[in-house]
């Protein structure tokens, strides 16, 4: 008969390397726990918000860490603050709408009330009624208080961390990742919308699909019908020192490849015309030619400029087999009405409905509706080699195992 | 075909429109989907969320007819998605202008998608906002924005609304 005790004490990754990955990281509870507790609460930088998402004093936004609810909010002279959104009482969340503005945070349930900053201000009925009940004389508000974030402003992006000890967030991504940030956001921009896409399937398999340069041409044919993207293109893979954040960039040549053609791919179907191409106009507005730049954040952020259409996807956990990606549009405040027109039409390109991210969002899904058999076994990730580090091919998973790199250590597997 | 003399005909004529949209998306015959709008028709689908707050981009984006016929060409010939059908359930309708041969009219929708495996879910509700122009030989869209009660989209979004 099978010792259960030895079974729930086998290592969550058994192999050395970064190339076989079990499939039980995608299935079992208690990892889900785990990565709450070491991943999205412990040593990482956390997308929150873009800074023109709270411009006055006073508004704020609701959001989460992992799967964690926080509030972000701006406060006296334009500093901004984030905290857990659990009232320090009894637990409810204290801010249940999307956004706003307050000049207090105050919970329904029994009026506590808190600053901007997440102090404690007020207790209802602290002195109790007419002298009886209230609360004990060494009750002292200073010792309750939302439990804070750490909140750093890079580019414009709100970022927050549970963790006391973070390095800045620019010394975080490493300077080539954090130049790609800034590449995106190079000055002051507005949000155009927001979507969100309901995933059935455990967050990293999105993150590893974002990761993953090599599907892009063979599952998006849409993509690959168009030039819009092709492995032969100029171009590469950027993975930081953690592994954790990546770059995945491509320029435009209109060029044919026999290799790909030898590869007699799926997506190869040259005879699909556009009626309207105006869909692929491509303004080179940041000036250096790359015309698709996918970068991610470690553990759960991902800037994506397609052409001229610039999203930021913040990829959320919902229980293991549920993920939520939102998709907040963006541009910039000085956009002309031709540039706005270009990214009018190839928003028609990314979210749900996007040309050539339709499929992502429901590929994690066919592996999580295969995990059943899957205890024991290993998906395999060994294109370009078994290393996590920058390379010159987008043939190449390298920033797949780089994120496996940085889940491995955070998570102590 | 002549513009619609009062309300009630012109909600007559929107609702039999309306019904004959559904029946093309569900029926699953979409090379004839296009056909439902002007040349120069605008079509989106956004959120109430964004449509409220008047942010421009939503799921789907076009501004001619060309377009249209490009999404279905794609969803033909390129996209991937599982086998999957929609049910329309289509509200009365409102009659909310007449300008001439122009009429403008809302209704809620609310769209059952069944997928291969026969397993079913409410997919979306919301309300089109659209603009008919009756000047031509079939009242055709000029507008029409597909407003989306939630945000959330489930997995994906390939058949128009």
């Amino acid at each position: 008969m099978t010792d259960r005790s030895t079974d729930s004490e086998a290592p969550l990754w058994p192999d050395p390397g970064l190339t076989r990955v079990p499939y039980t990281l995608y299935s079992e509870p208690d990892v889900y726990t785990r990565e709450r507790e070491r991943l999205f609460m412990g040593r990482s930088w956390n997308y929150l918000a873009l800074e023109c998402e709270i411009p006055e004093h006073g508004d704020y936004k609701t959001t989460f860490v992992g799967d964690v609810p926080v509030v972000v909010v701006r406060g006296e002279n334009g500093a901004i603050h984030g905290f857990e959104n659990r009232c320090a009482h009894r637990g409810a969340l204290v801010c249940l709408e999307r956004s706003g503005n307050a000049k207090a945070i105050t919970c329904v349930y029994h009026a506590w009330s808190y600053d901007l900053t997440g102090k404690l201000t007020s207790v209802a009925f602290e002195k109790g009624v007419k002298g009886d009940g209230g609360m004990p004389p060494g009750f002292r508000r200073e010792d309750h208080r939302l439990r804070p974030l750490r909140i750093e402003c890079f580019a414009g992006i709100v970022f927050g961390s549970f963790a006391n000890d973070m390095p800045s967030v620019e010394d975080h991504l490493g300077p080539e990742v954090a130049a790609r940030v800034r590449r995106v956001m190079p000055k002051p921009v507005k949000v155009l919308g927001y979507t969100t896409q309901v995933l059935r399937n455990n967050w990293k398999l999105y993150m590893e699909n974002v990761k993953d340069p090599y599907h892009a041409s063979i599952l998006h044919l849409f993509f690959t019908t168009f030039r819009i993207n092709r492995l032969n293109q100029t171009g590469g893979i950027l993975v930081d020192e953690s592994g954790g954040h990546h770059v995945s960039y491509s320029k435009i040549e209109k060029t044919d490849s026999a290799d790909y053609d030898a590869a007699k791919l799926r997506a190869d179907d040259t005879s699909f015309g556009l009626k309207d191409p105006s869909l692929l106009e491509n303004r080179d507005e940041f000036g250096d030619g790359i015309t698709l730049q996918i970068l991610s954040v470690f553990p759960n952020l991902v800037l994506q400029q397609i052409q001229n259409s610039l999203v930021v996807r913040q990829v959320l956990p919902k229980g293991l087999d549920r993920t939520e990606v939102v998709w907040t549009h963006y541009g910039f405040e000085d956009d002309d009405d031709d540039l706005m027109r270009l990214r009018h039409k190839q928003s028609n390109m990314v979210g749900p409905a996007g040309y050539i991210s339709m499929e992502d969002g429901a590929v994690g899904a066919f592996v999580q509706r295969a995990l059943p058999g899957a205890a024991g076994d290993t998906t395999v990730v060994e294109m370009g080699g078994d290393t996590a580090e920058s390379q010159a091919t987008r043939a190449t998973e390298t920033s797949v195992r780089g994120f496996w790199k940085a889940y491995r250590g955070l998570m102590g597997i | 075909m002549a513009a619609p003399k009062d309300d009630i005909a012109a909600g007559v004529a929107v609702a039999g429109l309306l019904a004959d949209y559904a029946a093309c998306i569900d029926a699953d015959t979409l090379e004839g989907w296009p056909d439902f709008f002007t040349s120069d028709a605008l079509y989106r689908i956004t959120t109430a969320r964004d449509h409220a707050a008047g942010r421009p981009i939503g799921i789907v984006y076009a501004d001619n007819r060309a377009m249209l016929e490009d999404r279905v060409a794609a969803l033909r010939t390129a996209n991937i998605y599982e086998t999957q059908s929609y049910r329309h359930i289509v509200s009365a309708v409102r009659i909310t202008a007449r300008n001439g041969a122009s009429v403008e009219a809302e209704a809620s929708f609310l769209v059952v998608r069944t997928m291969t495996d026969g397993s079913q879910d409410m997919f979306v509700t919301g309300r089109y906002i659209d603009t008919i122009d009756f000047a031509g030989n079939r009242p055709q869209f000029s507008s029409k924005i597909v407003v989306l009660d939630s945000e959330k989209v489930d997995t994906l979004l390939a058949i128009p609304l």
